[in-house]
């Protein structure tokens, strides 16, 4: 029990994302559990992506590790990892409140405002493969970025009707600055004193080294192949969130590919355009299936 | 009279965006008073990130009653059109007036409130407000009709007076209340109006003119820097940028570790910039210090350390980045580099990066042996390193300085490219050529090579000098003649506002490079030697069989470039035709000499008034269709009649007998002004000749001024269409013969004037 009596929710990973949990709760957020495939944000959960389609309001929030093979560095950077926790909340319509509430949030894990300055500096965010784009800043606290903030304009090709408001955390950057730790491995995830290296250093030596010198190409590309396929079965048989997860299957597969340097510059923008293509034409079908259960709930409303 | 306020308020407005912002909204307000007459005097503009505020001062109650008058039909006109008239007027007969056998409609418009006219305008201003990017947001964003602005708009002060101009956006009504510092300051503030609104916002921590938050950027993190002992290295886009994110702005210094001035200068600057937005330092040494200034948005509690110490963390982070490249690269050496950039596409129909490095060296190479680009006697050249001829001393022969320069050209071109696959450049793409530079020094090349690397850009633009260095000189002129004609090569010129391959300032770069230091490049040659180049390189025979055509567009390209570029420099365009039009003159520097002394020629009396003599003797050449010697050139049995005048092995032909026929005595007894001319074209001509053989053009402009008064006096008293046929011959030919003088000189028919 006196190991208990020690934690330090100040200084705590783990207490840090359950402060979020509580925060964006109270304000009227579901809160989801992590999607259960490898995406390479958290942009890419459902949760986001398909249910920013449509007028249905919708606020959620969860927490999603995000892959991205090519950032992985042995374990030996401080900075940069393959896997990583991005915080996610969207807020559908956008809230006029919404900076404010952004804004309360990083003061419960820790931020004073007053101490620290946080300031909304442009940037938009566009992805080509989801046929997405939107408005606003990424939020830079003492001159690091913690948050992407932004308003989505278009998903999956359609205007966002209404429009929604998305926030990404950065959990290990919030909680390295919130700790005054230089290295990502030394956090505390626990308050307790069990560091985030204690917890994933050993993942990031073995992944880093699968996915850019282990992994099996042509397994690889065989599997970009069947989620292809897959995708493309799913989505013939009108199950276009099946379809979704196909692509998002094809998407890391991709970035594995990558990884492991076998996809030239030429085939790159191929490779590309065939992952754009399943997210596309997958976003198109849900929103065509949903259409005519969002008109009855909102007469008048148009795709 | 009252003074109206607007503040439209919002989420944070990108800082490059406020500017503009400013302007669009003062335009879109004056276009609307000004249609509804409503007379403006001072009118100011200001902005913040979160707010655009105008204050007009003097504002009337009310408009001025007007009465608009349309012109109808003619009073006689058919029934119809009076018809059509009343439809299109809504009035009746009865209500228009007749003037002059024509019908008029009056429509009497009474004043109207200014008020009134405000609470139309505000919201017709954020809708036609052409922000570059706009959004939709919030509940009402379920229609894609609702308000669009930069970010979501969150609140509208209007006051005229001290009364509420009412109106409404979408779901924001105007009203007095506002906001100020996001931190300093919470809940609403109640504006007064115009007069108390700056005040009434400082007291709240916002400083809402943005020239005063620049000016504190600016002052500041002056004493900042000079309370440490160093300089602030001045940077206004910095400063308007700063104050573009911040609404109370506290400008702050902070160190980093002296380790990291390893890494050159440029480098740290620009993370530092472009990544974090902090201005640097230098020490009174002028050398790059470890310091940064940033811009809080706050007065922090604890006096800014903690903000501090986290900027300096980020900075940390990305100088270790950056360090971490700069030594990474530095492994490879370039000529290892340069063989990766055959895997870069430069463009699809030309080939890699490396195809067009091939093609630059060979240039480059050629540009030194042909002598173009040699050694200058301003700028003495010191060959280092191991120079293949060996070090060249006082007595060494031009043949080996020259083969020692062409091969320093041809290493620099090869390797200046090569910087385009470090790891650095491919962070900071701004740095290519830059990091080559220092690259290829630490790999301790010549020096010479090292700066072409750095420099071979340039001049990138205007008020760039263009380079003088004859390393630097070669690869630049052959980067850049390469591209143009890559291009041309295969049909991808400019158009109209279109040119993606920056193809024009590239042509203006070469242009300034060749003026600047003198080339005598004979462009044809070098043009149609760069197609070639190219074409064969990619055995692309169809760019080998519209060789010649390209050929042309090049030149002609680089004429019209020449006179943009020459017309920004005060010189007439028709004298640059006018030189052009001689044909055969390819070389630009003899070419600006002509053109530019056939202007002080032009702007000279005799220069005016030989012009005039020769419009005239032109245009009776032109009625009486006079051919001349021409005629006995086209019997040489070409197609083209003037397709030899300027081939060198025929033009003593041409002369002789162009002499031949001059020298032919006269059938008739010449009258005085007549001989007077002749023995004037007789003097001049040679002397003109000699003096363009020479490149001295004043002098031979001189000697055509000596033309002027015999051809004003032959004018007035010799008859050229004489009865008799020999002595109308004769005087054509005298008026040919004087043509063809001023010929050698200019083309004074593309003259205007």
């Amino acid at each position: 029990m006196a190991r208990l009596m020690q934690r330090d929710r100040s200084k705590s990973f783990q207490d840090m994302i359950l402060t979020l949990h509580d925060f964006w709760s109270a304000n009227g957020c579901l809160i989801l559990q992590p999607y259960d495939m490898r995406m390479g944000a958290g942009t890419f959960h459902t949760a986001t992506t398909l249910r920013a389609l449509g007028p249905e309001p919708w606020n959620a929030a969860f927490v999603q590790p995000c892959r991205r093979p090519t950032d992985g560095r042995y374990g030996e950077n401080p900075n940069r990892l393959q896997h990583y926790y991005q915080y996610q909340v969207i807020l559908k319509p956008s809230p006029p409140d919404l900076q404010d509430l952004y804004l309360k949030s990083l003061e419960v894990i820790g931020i004073d405002p007053l101490k620290h300055d946080i300031r909304f500096v442009e940037d938009d965010w566009e992805s080509p493969t989801l046929g997405a784009w939107g408005l606003g800043w990424e939020v830079w606290c003492d001159g690091m970025e913690v948050t992407q903030f932004t308003y989505f304009q278009q998903m999956g090709g359609f205007d966002c009707k209404p429009v929604a408001g998305e926030l990404t955390y950065g959990l290990e950057r919030l909680a390295m600055y919130i700790q005054g730790v230089d290295n990502v491995y030394d956090l505390d995830f626990d308050g307790r004193g069990f560091t985030y290296g204690q917890v994933f250093l050993e993942n990031e030596r073995q992944m880093s080294k699968w996915n850019f010198e282990v992994a099996d190409t042509p397994a690889l590309f065989d599997l970009f192949a069947k989620a292809e396929a897959e995708c493309r079965n799913a989505l013939s048989a009108d199950v276009p969130i099946a379809a979704y997860e196909q692509a998002i299957e094809a998407s890391h597969v991709f970035n594995l590919l990558q990884a492991r340097g076998v996809i030239s510059v030429q085939e790159r923008a191929s490779y590309m355009g065939r992952v754009r293509d399943l997210a596309r034409s997958s976003c198109e079908a849900y929103a065509a299936k949903m259409t005519p259960e969002w008109q009855a709930k909102f007469p008048g409303w148009t795709l | 009279m009252s003074d109206f306020l607007l503040e439209l308020r919002c989420e944070e407005i990108p800082a490059r965006m406020q500017k503009g912002a400013r302007a669009d909204l003062e335009k879109l307000f004056r276009a609307q008073m000004d249609s509804a007459g409503v007379p403006l005097g001072e009118v100011s503009v200001w902005s913040t990130p979160r707010r655009l505020a105008l204050i007009a001062r003097g504002l009337p109650d009310s408009t001025q009653a007007v009465s608009e008058e349309t012109k109808g039909p003619r009073t006689s006109a058919p029934d119809q059109a009076l018809d059509g008239f009343l439809r299109k007027t809504g009035l009746s007969k009865d209500q228009l007036t007749e003037r002059d056998g024509v019908w008029y409609a009056v429509v009497e418009k009474p004043g109207r409130a200014v008020r009134a006219v405000l609470a139309e305008a505000i919201p017709a201003i954020v809708r036609a407000f052409p922000w570059p990017k706009s959004m939709r947001w919030g509940a009402a964003s379920l229609s894609t009709e609702s308000p669009r602005w930069v970010r979501p708009l969150s609140g509208i002060v209007a006051i005229l007076g001290e009364n509420l101009v009412e109106c409404q956006v979408g779901e924001i009504a105007s009203g007095f209340m506002t906001l100020g510092h996001r931190f300093h300051h919470s809940g609403p503030i109640t504006i007064g109006g115009a007069d108390d609104y700056q005040e009434k916002l400082r007291a709240c921590h916002v400083i809402v003119d943005h020239a005063e938050r620049e000016g504190i950027v600016r002052e500041m993190a002056r004493a900042a820097s000079l309370a440490e002992g160093l300089t602030l290295i001045e940077d206004e886009g910095l400063v308007v940028e700063n104050a573009g994110l911040t609404e109370w702005p506290v400008p702050l210094l902070g160190r980093f570790e002296e380790a990291y001035l390893d890494v050159p200068p440029e480098v740290i600057q620009l993370t530092a910039r472009v990544n974090q937005k902090y201005f640097v330092c230098e020490d009174a040494a002028g050398k790059l210090a470890n310091a940064f200034v940033c811009t809080a948005n706050i007065e922090a509690a604890d006096g800014g350390a903690a903000i501090v110490d986290g900027n300096r963390k980020v900075l940390a982070a990305r100088l270790s980045d950056a360090r971490f490249f700069w030594e990474q690269d530095r492994k490879t050496p370039l000529a290892e580099q340069a063989k990766k950039l055959e895997r870069i596409t430069f463009h699809v129909k030309l080939g890699t990066v490396a195809d067009k490095v091939e093609r630059v060296a060979k240039l480059a190479r050629w540009l030194v042996e042909e002598g173009i680009v040699k050694h200058n006697s301003a700028q003495p050249e010191l060959v280092e390193g191991h120079a293949p001829f060996g070090a060249l001393s006082e007595g060494a022969s031009t043949g080996s300085a020259r083969a020692e320069l062409a091969d320093l050209a041809e290493q620099a071109a090869r390797l200046a490219k090569a910087d385009l696959v470090t790891e650095m450049v491919g962070e900071f793409p701004e740095l290519q050529g830059l990091m080559g530079g220092y690259y290829a020094r630490a790999e301790r090349l010549p020096d010479s090579v090292a700066d072409a690397i750095r420099d071979h850009y340039k001049p990138v633009g205007h008020g760039d000098e263009a380079p003088t260095a004859p390393v630097t000189v070669a690869v630049s002129l052959a980067d850049k003649l390469d591209t143009i004609c890559a291009f041309f090569g295969i049909d991808q010129k400019p158009t109209g506002s279109k040119d993606p391959f920056a193809l024009r300032r590239a042509a203006i770069g070469a242009l300034d490079l060749i003026s600047r230091n003198g080339l005598r490049l004979p462009l044809t040659q070098a043009v149609r030697g760069a197609l070639a180049n190219r074409a064969r390189q990619d055995s692309d025979t169809a760019a080998t069989h519209r060789l010649d055509k390209s050929a042309i567009e090049v030149i002609d390209f680089f004429a019209d470039r020449l006179k943009v570029q020459q017309r920004e420099a005060g010189v007439r365009h028709d004298l640059i035709d006018a030189v052009f039009a001689l044909g055969g003159e390819d070389d630009l520097v003899r070419l600006l000499a002509r053109v530019k002394a056939l202007q002080a020629f032009m702007a000279s009396e005799d220069g005016a008034n030989l012009l005039a003599g020769y419009k005239r003797a032109a245009n009776i050449l032109k009625k009486e269709d006079w051919r001349g010697h021409e005629g006995e050139i086209a019997r040489t049995g070409e197609e083209d009649p003037l397709a030899l005048v300027d081939d060198p092995d025929l033009a003593p032909v041409i002369a002789a007998k162009m002499a031949e026929r001059h020298e032919k005595a006269l059938s008739y007894i010449a009258e005085p002004d007549e001989k007077a001319l002749i023995e004037a074209l007789d003097a001049a001509e040679p002397t003109a000749s000699q003096a363009v053989e020479a490149e001295d053009f004043g002098a031979a402009m001189a000697a055509l001024a000596t033309l002027r008064a015999p051809i004003d006096r032959f004018f007035d008293s010799v008859t050229v269409n004489d009865p008799d046929a020999g002595k109308r011959a004769a005087r054509l030919d005298l008026l040919a013969r004087f043509r063809d003088a001023v010929h050698r000189v200019a083309d004074f028919s593309r003259i205007e004037g």
